[in-house]
């Protein structure tokens, strides 16, 4: 699809949402709804004791996975299936660079979720949630946000370019 | 008013909306491309800007939205989530964000379009992401200090800049316009082809280019719908016709002391003004606040008539005219000014040497209709407060 046309759509699935329910999009959160119900069912004691996940299942009395976060990613991934299906882009595959080996890509896919996941707590929101919904309300802090991670991918760039361009 | 949820759609049915947003959320992302990490990661080394034109379109045309339905008063914009702004944090966690963009060739909403058509690097993104929160939820107590340093709450980037909203969404259009034809250029020069943006169909992109330009000097130059519609109605306030009705205050005293459950008196001066002095029955409305739709309800009685009263006559008689606008023709407005009123009944009520009949008559009822009015008020402190319907913030973000 056109990236403008296919802007147009998303800037309306947006603002649609913000029409409907008063906040933006996400994505990360439900990453974080896992991540705390995995602990909760792995390690009670120490979830019990941790504020951090405290302050979760506050936030969420009905259960840790009732979120709105956690649907809307449900969602994602049938949106995104059904994209794939009409396109022909469904199947099996690793995407990487011209030089690189499959191990590589993915201990890269892993640290570089990592790091991201990390600093979309540390920055209250990722591109989706904090970059893209604070820009459309032109929020101060999503807006810094989003030119924090552009203009930190960009600075890092030339360092991990033989994972994506050079051999 | 829009945001729909809570007032007109149930929140029960918020994780349905969530559902299918989401559905929309992940049919956009894959059909532009996001499912690709060598597209995203194009950005970064000039060979492939789509990221950037489509995340920035997005962005735009969604601002460009909320600014029009605000224009339009379709959409409260002061209860819809702003995501708060705590700067160190805000930067440092997008720093080692753009860290991880570069090395994991995702986001974690791209990662998740990825993973739904069997990308095997979405999933694994995904894992690492949620590792990486754990990560977080476990340092937190070490980090608790830094991530809650420099708290701003809800800041505005026009507010910092001190300008009008809508002369910041018409330089971010601008940016973004200029952003799309210098990357447009930038890619075809990298992927050592003729730029092609100067040739081709230079119509069709000057009309894409114009249309979210002239949709923001429209709502630019055209009043919003509250002042047009004041605007409206003052005229035709100022024209004679649309009179709001009166009601003087001796006859207010006697409708309060004798029916004060047939009344809505509606004070709207300050809350400081109504804290100091105000006519019994009455509550506190602000002019300001009167178009807030949380008080269209009860501008709407039907048993109740309202009467309106300020600061001057021209106040309560613009109150009137909201009420009227929101579809209440019953109102009235109070023909003296607070002060007047209070001077009237609770003032020196003095009888003038050899009075006439009338004069007895008139001081006698205010007399008596100041300790009556001061009685009912009393026994009413205890009643329950009607108005006091706080609008709160809705609360979003990835938390």
């Amino acid at each position: 699809m056109n990236p403008y046309l296919a802007g147009v759509l998303l800037g309306f699935v947006l603002l649609t949402t913000i029409y409907i329910t008063g906040r933006g999009l996400g994505a990360s959160g439900a990453m974080k709804s896992v991540a705390v119900t995995a602990v909760k069912a792995t390690a009670p004691e120490h979830y019990e004791s941790t504020t951090y996940y405290q302050d979760y299942e506050a936030d969420h009395p009905d259960g840790t996975m009732q979120s709105w976060l956690v649907f809307e990613m449900l969602g994602v991934l049938i949106g995104a299936f059904f994209s794939g299906a009409l396109s022909g882009r469904l199947g099996l595959k690793l995407e990487k660079g011209p030089g690189v080996t499959n191990t590589t890509r993915v201990i890269g896919a892993i640290f570089g979720g990592m790091l991201f996941g990390f600093g979309s707590q540390l920055g209250r929101g990722c591109t989706s949630g904090s970059a893209l919904s604070g820009m459309a309300v032109m929020s101060f802090g999503g807006i810094i946000t989003m030119l924090a991670i552009f203009g930190g991918a960009y600075a890092l760039a030339y360092f991990f370019r033989k994972l994506w361009i050079t051999r | 008013m829009a945001p729909l949820i809570p007032d007109i759609i149930a929140p029960e049915y918020n994780y349905l909306i969530a559902l299918i947003v989401g559905i929309g959320f992940g049919f956009a992302l894959e059909q532009a491309g996001f499912s690709s990490t060598r597209k995203l990661v194009g950005l970064f080394y000039g060979y492939d800007f789509t990221v950037l034109k489509v995340f920035f379109t997005a962005g735009v045309t969604a601002m460009i939205g909320v600014v029009l339905l605000a224009h339009l008063e379709l959409l409260n914009t002061s209860i819809i989530f702003v995501n708060p702004t705590f700067l160190p944090s805000a930067i440092t966690g997008g720093i080692i964000m753009g860290a991880g963009f570069i090395i994991g060739g995702f986001c974690p909403g791209t990662s998740a379009a990825a993973a739904a058509i069997g990308k095997l690097d979405g999933w694994a993104f995904i894992g690492g992401a949620t590792i990486g929160i754990f990560a977080f939820g476990e340092f937190f107590p070490l980090l608790e200090d830094f991530y809650m340093a420099g708290n701003q709450g809800p800041l505005l980037f026009y507010d910092v800049l001190g300008i009008e909203r809508i002369t910041f969404a018409l330089i971010l259009t601008a940016i973004a316009l200029f952003a799309f034809v210098a990357t447009g250029m930038i890619e075809d020069k990298v992927n050592n082809k003729p730029v092609h943006l100067l040739s081709g169909n230079w119509k069709n992109k000057t009309i894409a280019a114009s249309v979210p330009v002239a949709l923001v000097l429209l709502i630019m130059i055209t009043p919003s719908r509250k002042e047009f519609t004041m605007e409206k109605l003052e005229a035709r306030a100022a024209a004679g016709e649309c009179k709001p009705d009166l009601i003087d205050a001796d006859k207010l005293a006697f409708e309060i002391m004798n029916n004060y459950y047939q009344y809505n008196v509606i004070d709207v001066r300050s809350p400081e003004e109504y804290e100091a002095f105000h006519i019994a029955t009455a509550i506190n409305i602000p002019l300001d606040d009167l178009h807030n739709t949380a008080y269209r309800e009860l501008l709407n009685q039907r048993i109740q008539t309202n009467v309106f009263y300020g600061a001057s006559p021209a106040q309560a008689k613009k109150a009137c005219l909201i009420a009227r606008y929101h579809g209440n023709t019953s109102s009235l407005a109070l023909d003296v000014t607070a002060r007047d009123f209070e001077n009237t009944f609770y003032g020196d009520i003095s009888i003038p040497e050899n009075p006439s009949k009338e004069q007895q008559t008139v001081a006698l009822f205010r007399r008596q209709a100041a300790k009556k009015m001061k009685e009912i008020e009393e026994n009413l402190a205890s009643r329950e407060k009607p108005v006091k319907q706080k609008m709160t913030r809705v609360q979003g973000g990835c938390s």
